[in-house]
């Protein structure tokens, strides 16, 4: 399977001036257009998103299940196996327990393993039916048999594609191409909010990774961000659309270890109940081992990370301080006690 | 300094810890003089508040003098005299500037801890679980207060410790508790629990205009404060069918409003008793909702029902269509105590009410194991313990006498 489809359009080239908007603005809508796209019920859209294949092969498992349960005799004709109905019976429990593994599973990777399982065991008893028919001819387990391999196939397909990409990361169609949006409401207005983000060595203050920022020009500045686990990455920075008092866009420049583009707007809140700021990150999860820890490391709860960063924004602009427990007395702490605050920091 | 300590369930000891030191500017540094133990402490000494720690120090009812300021601390100068409210408030927040204090945005470093349980955080309080902020408490020699230039009052010294420690809970909490009533002239209350927020609530629904009060419990002693103290008619739960009763007495439509000074754990008898106690003990449930139950189905048809007991999680079998068919108001929240602070003291300063009444006992800050116990399982006739850093053990006296000299609430 090839990450590339469904085709999201990708908009302007990264590193062009439009980039940055098309990172903001127009994102969400392509979100929105893959999503219309993975629902689309053509076999093609069918079998490019692993997610609805899992599915579809569930629902089969599940009639077919149903009717070796329930029917066993008519499915027996019909296959050409005879009257084996206990055998039948086990086999449609065995079919219905994985239409049900493959639905309920957060991971498919061993439900789709263990249907081709079932597969090679389905095509053995149709093989002997073939070999001896307990129906007239061998016409009905042929065809039969025929039909299952196809079945066989399309779990194998499945389930190869599904291994493949679940240790890839699990990066899934649509997906290559990451975006975080968080927002807060500051009770300050728009002008102050944008002098205290656009003042970038300001950044340290409350961006949880960033070390230091040195501002190179009017529009580029220079990054140094501490990565958990000690990873240390340093990038230039531009600028690509500065509004005093409503927003500032930027982009990563070429010697950046994660490509990324965002934007942080600042509009006046509803009921004049200071400013709503907004912000956005694109980022391309970069390619190679290194670059799959720095992904793996924001895939663990960005969001929550980008949340954090915001909450300090507020609390220093609200406050001028940032509420902590840092240092703080306290009694002889558990093990764990101390694991956890270690963890945080605190 | 000596601290109390929450080391497990029903496990708190003094022990001895680093003193407090000034982190932000807008911080303050308080020598403890008084500290109380709250009713809400003993949902964490039970161990049904989520996210304590071992070696957490307790403590959310405070007032000291100040030893030390922060360089953004203006109003306050070393040597005050001051009551702390038990929310840590930014002062600068939506919230704060209209008011909601207790849901201050900018004061709890483990928002989304707190985000995770009910979708929003409110304000980090003192020595009440990491969830809400996990700042230290005031059952101490010293506490840092955050936020010193918002939260603390500074008090006159003509009155006493014991007249106006209460302004940083449960004096506020019951009055609160009160007002969320929207109490009309000649209305009836009922108040579930004579423990002190109880007994302040009852006091304050008098303030409000509230022609009766009903106030339900089962500890004589704390029934007899309420009738002798606070001049609330008195029901006994062991002894009355309350739900009957109150219909009795109010003419079969129910008390106009109700009040839940009981909060999560709820004593009952019978099925629905032992059902919230084996659910809750097998942690299938935080809290015992019994006292809710009841208020909801006691409260006459359009009604208020005002809840500053302290709920914390989920609860199972709450009469929700009780509120819908009868159109019930339910009010509640943690107190916005940073709002209370000026008019009740000056309450305090007319001698229009003197909070001092509820404390049973003064204890030694040294002594906070046996305050709790006895505090959790009413023995001594306990309703409330004051503990004092520097007081002797042998300085500690009995209870009070108590019928009608023991002061009196309203005046």
């Amino acid at each position: 399977m090839s990450t590339e489809s469904p085709e999201i359009p990708r908009g302007p080239a990264r590193g062009s001036p439009d980039y940055a908007a098309y990172a903001a603005g127009d994102m969400r809508r392509n979100e929105i257009r893959a999503r219309a796209q993975r629902r689309r019920t053509s076999a093609r859209a069918l079998y490019a998103d692993p997610h609805r294949t899992a599915r579809a092969l569930a629902w089969l498992s599940v009639g077919l299940g149903a009717a070796a349960v329930l029917t066993p005799r008519i499915v027996g004709h019909l296959t050409g196996v005879g009257s084996r109905t206990g055998l039948l019976r086990t086999i449609g429990v065995r079919e219905l327990a994985s239409g049900a593994g493959l639905f309920g599973a957060r991971n498919a990777t061993p439900w789709l393993w263990s249907r081709v399982l079932g597969d090679t065991m389905d095509l053995m008893v149709l093989g002997s039916a073939a070999v001896n028919p307990a129906v007239g001819t061998r016409m009905r387990p042929l065809v039969s048999l025929g039909l299952f391999a196809g079945i066989a196939a399309a779990d194998v397909a499945a389930s190869l594609r599904q291994t493949r990409q679940r240790s890839r990361g699990g990066v899934r169609a649509g997906e290559a191409e990451e975006y975080l949006e968080r927002s807060v409401i500051i009770n300050k207005s728009p002008q102050e909010c944008y002098q205290y983000w656009r003042t970038l060595t300001n950044a340290p203050n409350f961006m949880h990774t960033i070390d230091s920022v040195t501002e190179i020009d009017e529009r580029r500045s220079h990054w140094v961000a501490q990565m958990p686990g000690g990873a240390r990455i340093e990038w230039d920075s531009r600028i690509s659309e500065d509004k005093p008092g409503e927003r500032i866009a930027w982009h990563s420049e070429a010697n950046a270890p994660l490509r990324h583009a965002g934007v942080v707007s600042f509009e006046r809140a509803p009921g004049d109940r200071g400013t709503l700021v907004r912000f956005t990150v694109h980022y391309q999860p970069p390619a190679g081992r290194a670059g799959r820890r720095v992904a793996q490391w924001f895939g663990k709860g960005p969001q929550v990370q980008i949340m954090e960063d915001l909450r300090r924004f507020k609390q220093i602009l609200e406050t001028g301080e940032i509420a902590t427990t840092r240092g703080q007395p306290s009694g002889r702490r558990s093990v764990m006690a101390r694991m956890v605050r270690a963890g945080r920091g605190a | 300094m000596r601290a109390t300590c929450w080391n497990g369930v029903t496990d708190v000891a003094v022990e001895t810890v680093p003193d407090p030191q000034i982190v932000n500017p807008r911080d303050a540094i308080l020598r403890i003089t008084s500290t109380a133990i709250c009713g809400s402490d003993l949902h964490l000494y039970d161990g049904y508040i989520p996210t304590m720690m071992k070696g957490d120090i307790l403590g959310h009812e405070f007032m000291g003098e100040v030893v030390e300021v922060g360089p953004g601390v203006k109003n306050l100068k070393v040597g005050d005299r001051v009551v702390t409210p038990f929310p840590i408030s930014c002062g600068g927040c939506y919230f704060c500037t209209t008011g909601q204090f207790s849901l201050c945005e900018n004061s709890n470093p483990n928002a989304w801890m707190a985000e995770k349980l009910w979708g929003h955080s409110p304000a980090g309080l003192f020595g009440y679980s990491h969830m809400l902020g996990g700042y230290a408490g005031g059952q101490a020699e010293y506490v840092r207060v955050p936020f010193a230039d918002v939260g603390p009052i500074k008090v006159p010294s003509h009155l006493s410790d014991d007249q106006v420690l209460f302004l940083s809970d449960i004096f506020p909490t019951g009055y609160m508790a009160a007002e969320n009533c929207n109490i009309q002239k000649g209305d009836t209350v009922a108040v579930w629990g004579c423990g002190p927020v109880g007994l302040f609530a009852i006091a304050s629904a008098f303030i409000f205009g509230a022609e009766r009060v009903i106030a339900i419990d089962r500890f004589p002693e704390r029934l007899r404060k309420a009738r002798d103290h606070a001049k609330a008619e008195t029901l006994n739960y062991e002894e009355v069918d309350v739900l009957e009763a109150l219909k009795e007495l109010t003419g079969g439509r129910g008390p106009d409003a109700c009040i839940d000074a009981v909060g999560m754990e709820g004593h009952a008898h019978g099925f629905f008793g032992a059902y919230d106690r084996v659910k809750q003990a097998m942690r299938m449930q935080t809290d015992r909702p019994t006292v809710l139950r009841e208020v909801l189905q006691a409260c006459r048809n359009g009604g208020t029902v005002s809840v500053p007991g302290v709920y914390g999680g989920l609860l199972d079998k709450v009469p929700f269509g009780a509120i819908v068919n009868k159109a019930l108001t339910v009010k509640s929240g943690q107190t916005h105590v940073q709002r209370y602070l000026k008019p009740l003291l000056e309450l305090i300063e007319q001698g229009r009410i003197d909070p001092s009444f509820v404390i049973s006992h003064h204890l030694p800050l040294e002594m906070a194991p046996e305050g709790y116990r006895m505090f959790r399982d009413k023995q001594d006739e306990c309703t409330k313990v004051v503990l004092k850093p520097g007081l002797k053990k042998e300085d500690v006296q009995r209870p009070r006498a108590r019928g009608g000299d023991g002061g009196t609430l309203l005046h």
